[in-house]
C-alpha cells in the first residue's frame, strides 16, 4: 500500500521539538518522535513524563507551544480530534466514554461525524469484528458488556475511521491475561496489515513482547529510543525512572505475629445500588495480622460495590457482616470504621478519595479528621491548620510526594503523585487495617514499587492489609494469598506458593472455583 | 483571530478577587448605554443612581434597612449554594419567618412583656427554617428537584400571605384595608439610632451573622463539610459526611436565616403583615450571594451594593423620570456580569494571533482537503 513512498521514507508520523508548557511545568519538553509505517511503537515514561500530553497533542486535544508534527512528510496543524481523525490518526482511550445504555452500535454512531444509518454501522461493526477476531455483538447493550467487550467497541469504532496510526494508551490496565492475548494477536494483526500502532502501556513485559521499538519519556524529555526487544525489563524500568527501580521485597509473615483475624467478613450479599451494580452474592474473608490478602477480577465485577461494603460507605444488614479488629462493624459507617483502626484508599482519586479542587492539607482533613480529632482540631471543630499543614508536609516528604508548590490542589498534581499522598495519608496513621483499591492504578514503576513495599511493611508490622487490583503482577508481588472476584461471588484465597498465573486467570474469566485448574491451557501467561 | 478560553491549572486567587469589581464596572458601563438609550444623560442617570443616594445620613439609614434583609438571606443563600443545594425559595422562606414571627402580636395583641420580641424572632427563625426543610425532605427522601420545589413554594406562600392579611389576621379596625393590625410597641424591633434615621437592629444581626458564618466556613470541620459535600458528593461519602442531613442542615440554615430577615422587616422596618412585604429580597439576595463570592464577608459589601440599587432605582425614577424597573434591570445585568466574570477566575482569555494558525490550517488542509475549517 505504501509502493508510492520510496523505501527509505517509512516515516508516517514524525515529530520534531514538540514543546507544551502549562504554568511553569515544561510536561513536554522538545520532544522527538518517529513513527514508521507498520510498525507497533511503545511510549513508555512514569507518571507525569509527559505521555498523556504528548498523545494529546498528536490527537488534537491540546495545541503545542512550540515544535512541528508531520505526516508522510508533510507538516500538519491538529487542531481537534475530528481533525485527527481525517488525517488518520484514530485513538483508544484508557476511560471508555460508552453510554452504558445503549447498544455497542448506537455508542458507534454517536461517535461518528456523518449520518450514517446504524444499520450500516452495525453491518460494519460485524465484519470489523470478524475480520480482526473481535467478537461482538453489535445490538447488545453497553450495560451489559464486560470491560474487555467494551473495549472491543472502542476500538472498532477506531477502526471504523480506517485510521493508519492507531493510538493505544494502557489498552491492558483492564483485561484478564487471556483477554489481553487476544488484544495482542488483533494488533499483531494490524501491523501486518501495514497499519502503524502507538503503545502506551507501563507494563514492560508486554511492551517487550509486543512493540518493536519504543520511546522513552522522562520529566517531558525524550531520554532514548531503543528495541525493547534487546533490553530486559529492568533497563527499560531504568530508562524511565531515571535509576535502578528498587525490587520488592516480600519475606514470609514472621511466625511471632499471633495471627490474630483483624478484618472479618462473614456472609456479606449486596443488593445493586443502580442498574449497572453487581450485586455482591455471600461473601466470606478473613485478614489476619501480618499478612496481605490480594482480590483479583477484571474491573467491574463487584470490586467497586465490595469496597464501597467494606468501607461502610454503604452499610450492611447485620452488625456482624464485617467485623474489624474483633468489633463489629457492619452498622458503623466509614467514620466509625476508622476510629475502630481501619483505613481506607479507594480506586478513584480525584472525586472520591480526595476533592480535586482543595489543597492536600485539606484533603489529608478528609479522612483523618475524626481519628486525629485531638491533633487536627480544636474546641468547637476549629481546624488547626498549622497542625494540618505539618502532617501533610511530612506526608509528601515520607512519600516522596512531587508537586508544584507547598499546598497546591489534589488536581494539580499528577496520579501517581496523588496516589502516593493518598496511601501515604493512611500509613501516617499506622492503622490496623488497611484497604486499597487499585493501589498502583496509572502509577508509574517507581512510585508503585514504593506503595506496594510501604503496604508489605505496614502488614509485617502486624496490620492487615487487604489489597483489590486488577494488576496480576502487582498481587503476586505483595499477597500472601489472592482471592479472585467474579460476578459477585469472591473464591477462597489460594496461598500464594500454590496459586499461578494460570489458575487465577481462569478464575478471573469465571471458570468455576472447584474445577480442577489447567484443563484449559492458556497461553503466554 | 480567535479568542480561546484556555483552563487554568489552579484557579486564579488574583481573578476571585477583582472578578465582582469586573462585573460591577461592566454593569455600570452597560448601564450608561441604557440609559443613553432611553434618551437620559447617562452620566446625570448614573449620578443619581448611584451616587447621590450616599449623601444623606437618613438615606444611608435607608441603605442599611434595605441591606439587612439582603445581607442575612445571601449569608444563608451562600451555604446553600456552597454545598450544592440550589434553594431559590428564599423569598418564600422569608414570608413565612415574617408570619410565623407576627403570631404573637397579631393573634395575641394584649400579650405585652419585654420578652416577646426576642419570642417573636425565634419563631421567625422557626417558621422560615420549617418551610426551608419542605424543599429540603422532598430532595432527600423522593430526589425531588429542590430549585423547582423551592421556587413553587415562594408562591404558595405569598398566597398564603395575602389570604391571612385579607381574611383572619385583617385589622378589625382597618376599615377593611387588607392590613394586620399594628403592632404594639413590645413587638417593634428598635432602631439602631433613632436620631438620625429608620435603620433597625435587623442591620446588626446581618453584620454578627455574617461574621460569624464566616468563622464557621472558613475556619471550622463544619465548614470544611458543606465544602467537601458541595464539590465532591463522593469524597464527602468517603470522608464519612451525610450527604441527606448536609441538605437539612443547608436549607434549614438559609430558611431560618430568611425567616428571621423577614420577622426584623416586619417588625423593624413595616410594624405590620401586609399583602405584600417585600420587594423580592428573596431573589435579590441570590445576586448577593454570587456578588459576595459566596463569602460571608463578600456578601456584606455585595448586600450594600445591592440595596444601593434599589434605593437607587427611587431616586433615578423621581429625579430623572425612568422607570423603577431600571433597578431589576441593573440587578439583572450584574448577576450576568458577575457569573461571566466568574469564568475568569478557572479560566484565562488568549487571543490566538488568526493569521498563523490559519496559514497552518491552510498548508494543512490544501493536500488533505478533507480537514473541516473550524478557526477563523
Amino acid at each position: 500500500m505504501d509502493t508510492a513512498l520510496e523505501a527509505g521514507d517509512r516515516r508516517l508520523l514524525e515529530v520534531r521539538g514538540l514543546t507544551k508548557v502549562f504554568g511553569s511545568l515544561k510536561a513536554c519538553d522538545a520532544v522527538d518522535l518517529t513513527i514508521e509505517k507498520g510498525e507497533i511503537h511503545a511510549l513508555l515514561g512514569e507518571n507525569g513524563a509527559g505521555k498523556s500530553t504528548l498523545v494529546k497533542m498528536l490527537f488534537g486535544t491540546l495545541e503545542p507551544a512550540a515544535g512541528e508534527i508531520r505526516w508522510k512528510g508533510r507538516p500538519v496543524t491538529i487542531g481537534s480530534p475530528a481533525e485527527a481523525r481525517a488525517l488518520g490518526i484514530g485513538m483508544v482511550f484508557q476511560h471508555f466514554s460508552l453510554f452504558d445504555a445503549l447498544t455497542a452500535a448506537e455508542n458507534i454512531v454517536l461517535s461518528l461525524d456523518d449520518n450514517t444509518p446504524i444499520m450500516d454501522v452495525a453491518r460494519r461493526a460485524r465484519e470489523l469484528s470478524k475480520a480482526y477476531g473481535l467478537p461482538l455483538d453489535p445490538f447488545a447493550h453497553v450495560g451489559d458488556l464486560s470491560v474487555g467487550e467494551r473495549q472491543r467497541i472502542e476500538i472498532i469504532r477506531c477502526l471504523l475511521q480506517e485510521p493508519e496510526l492507531i493510538i493505544l494508551d494502557e489498552p491492558t490496565s483492564v483485561l484478564t491475561p487471556q483477554e489481553a492475548d487476544k488484544l495482542f494477536e488483533t494488533l499483531e494483526r494490524l501491523r501486518a496489515e501495514g497499519k502503524s500502532i502507538l503503545y502506551i502501556s507501563h507494563r514492560l513485559e508486554e511492551v517487550k513482547r509486543l512493540c518493536d521499538r519504543a520511546t522513552v519519556l522522562r520529566h517531558g524529555k525524550v531520554v532514548g529510543h531503543c528495541d525493547p526487544r534487546e533490553e530486559t525489563a529492568a533497563s527499560l524500568a531504568r530508562m524511565m525512572v531515571g535509576n535502578e527501580v528498587q525490587a520488592v521485597v516480600r519475606e514470609a509473615p514472621p511466625s511471632d505475629i499471633a495471627r490474630k483475624p483483624l478484618l472479618e467478613i462473614c456472609g456479606l450479599s449486596r443488593e445493586p445500588a443502580s442498574p449497572f451494580a453487581i450485586p455482591l452474592r455471600d461473601i466470606w474473608l478473613t485478614v489476619h495480622a501480618g499478612e496481605v490478602v490480594g482480590i483479583a477480577g477484571v474491573a467491574g465485577n463487584g470490586q467497586g460495590e465490595f469496597f464501597e461494603a467494606v468501607s461502610g460507605e454503604a452499610l450492611q444488614t447485620g452488625p456482624g457482616v464485617v467485623s474489624i479488629c474483633g468489633h463489629e462493624a457492619g452498622r458503623l459507617d466509614i467514620t466509625g470504621r476508622r476510629r475502630l483502626g481501619a483505613a481506607f484508599v479507594p480506586e478513584e482519586r480525584l472525586g472520591h478519595g480526595a476533592v480535586p479542587v482543595m489543597s492536600l492539607s485539606e484533603n489529608l482533613l478528609l479522612s483523618r479528621y475524626s481519628t486525629d480529632a485531638a491533633r487536627l482540631l480544636g474546641a468547637g471543630g476549629v481546624i488547626r491548620a498549622g497542625a494540618v499543614a505539618r502532617a501533610a508536609r511530612r506526608i509528601a516528604e515520607h512519600m516522596d510526594v512531587r508537586k508544584s508548590g507547598e499546598d497546591p490542589e489534589a488536581a494539580a498534581l499528577s496520579g501517581g503523585n496523588l496516589q502516593k499522598f493518598l496511601i501515604g495519608r493512611e500509613l501516617d496513621r499506622d492503622p490496623a487495617v488497611m484497604v486499597v483499591n487499585q493501589p498502583t492504578w496509572g502509577v508509574d514503576a517507581g512510585a508503585a514499587a514504593r506503595i506496594r513495599q510501604a503496604l508489605i511493611d505496614l502488614a509485617r508490622q502486624g496490620s492487615a492489609v487487604l489489597v483489590i487490583s486488577q494488576d496480576l503482577d502487582e498481587l503476586f508481588e505483595v499477597s500472601d494469598a489472592i482471592s479472585v472476584m467474579h460476578g459477585g461471588h469472591l473464591s477462597a484465597p489460594m496461598p500464594i506458593g500454590e496459586a499461578t498465573f494460570e489458575k487465577i486467570g481462569l478464575l478471573m474469566g469465571g471458570a468455576d472455583a472447584g474445577a480442577p485448574p489447567g484443563e484449559r491451557v492458556a497461553e503466554g501467561v | 483571530m480567535r479568542i480561546e478560553l484556555v483552563k487554568r491549572p489552579q484557579h486564579s486567587a488574583l481573578f476571585s478577587a477583582v472578578s465582582p469589581f469586573i462585573a460591577l464596572g461592566l454593569t455600570v458601563i452597560a448601564g450608561a448605554i441604557m440609559f443613553s438609550l432611553l434618551g437620559k444623560n447617562p452620566v446625570d442617570a448614573l449620578y443619581y443612581y448611584f451616587i447621590d443616594p450616599l449623601r444623606e445620613t437618613w438615606s444611608l439609614h435607608e441603605l442599611a434597612v434595605k441591606a439587612a434583609p439582603l445581607i442575612l438571606i445571601g449569608v444563608g443563600l451562600s451555604v446553600c449554594y456552597l454545598s450544592n443545594n440550589w434553594n431559590i425559595g428564599a423569598e418564600g422562606q422569608f414570608i413565612i419567618g415574617a408570619v410565623a414571627g407576627s403570631i404573637l402580636p397579631i393573634v395575641f395583641p394584649d400579650f405585652q412583656f419585654w420578652f416577646v420580641l426576642p419570642l417573636m424572632l425565634v419563631m421567625g427563625i422557626a417558621g422560615g427554617a420549617a418551610y426551608g426543610a419542605i424543599p429540603a425532605l422532598l430532595k432527600v427522601r423522593f430526589n425531588t428537584n429542590e430549585i423547582l420545589s423551592s421556587l413553587m413554594l415562594v408562591y404558595v406562600a405569598q398566597l398564603f400571605l395575602d389570604w391571612l392579611v385579607r381574611g383572619p389576621w385583617r385589622n378589625p379596625e382597618g376599615y377593611n384595608f387588607p392590613e394586620t393590625r399594628n403592632f404594639h410597641d413590645y413587638a417593634v424591633l428598635p432602631e439602631i439610632w433613632s436620631a438620625s434615621g429608620r435603620a433597625h437592629w435587623g442591620f446588626v444581626f446581618a453584620l454578627v451573622v455574617a461574621v460569624a458564618v464566616w468563622f464557621v466556613m472558613a475556619r471550622t470541620l463544619k465548614g470544611f463539610e458543606v465544602k467537601v459535600i458541595g464539590q465532591s458528593p463522593r469524597a464527602g461519602r468517603f470522608a464519612g459526611f451525610s450527604h441527606g442531613r448536609m441538605v437539612f442542615f443547608a436549607f434549614m440554615l438559609a430558611g431560618g436565616l430568611a425567616g428571621l430577615a423577614g420577622i426584623s422587616e416586619v417588625s423593624g422596618a413595616i410594624g405590620q403583615l401586609r399583602p405584600s412585604i417585600s420587594p423580592g429580597y428573596g431573589f435579590t439576595a441570590i445576586i448577593v450571594a454570587f456578588l459576595g463570592r459566596l463569602n460571608p464577608l463578600g456578601i456584606v459589601a455585595a448586600g450594600l451594593v445591592l440595596a444601593l440599587s434599589y434605593l437607587g432605582g427611587e431616586a433615578a425614577q423621581i429625579s430623572i423620570g425612568v422607570s423603577d424597573k431600571v433597578a431589576r434591570a441593573f440587578q439583572g445585568m450584574l448577576l450576568f456580569f458577575v457569573l461571566a466574570s466568574d469564568t475568569l477566575i478557572h479560566y484565562r482569555i488568549r487571543i490566538t494571533s488568526g493569521r498563523a494558525r490559519a496559514a497552518g490550517g491552510r498548508a494543512q488542509a490544501a493536500p488533505a482537503g478533507e480537514v473541516p475549517h473550524g478557526h477563523a
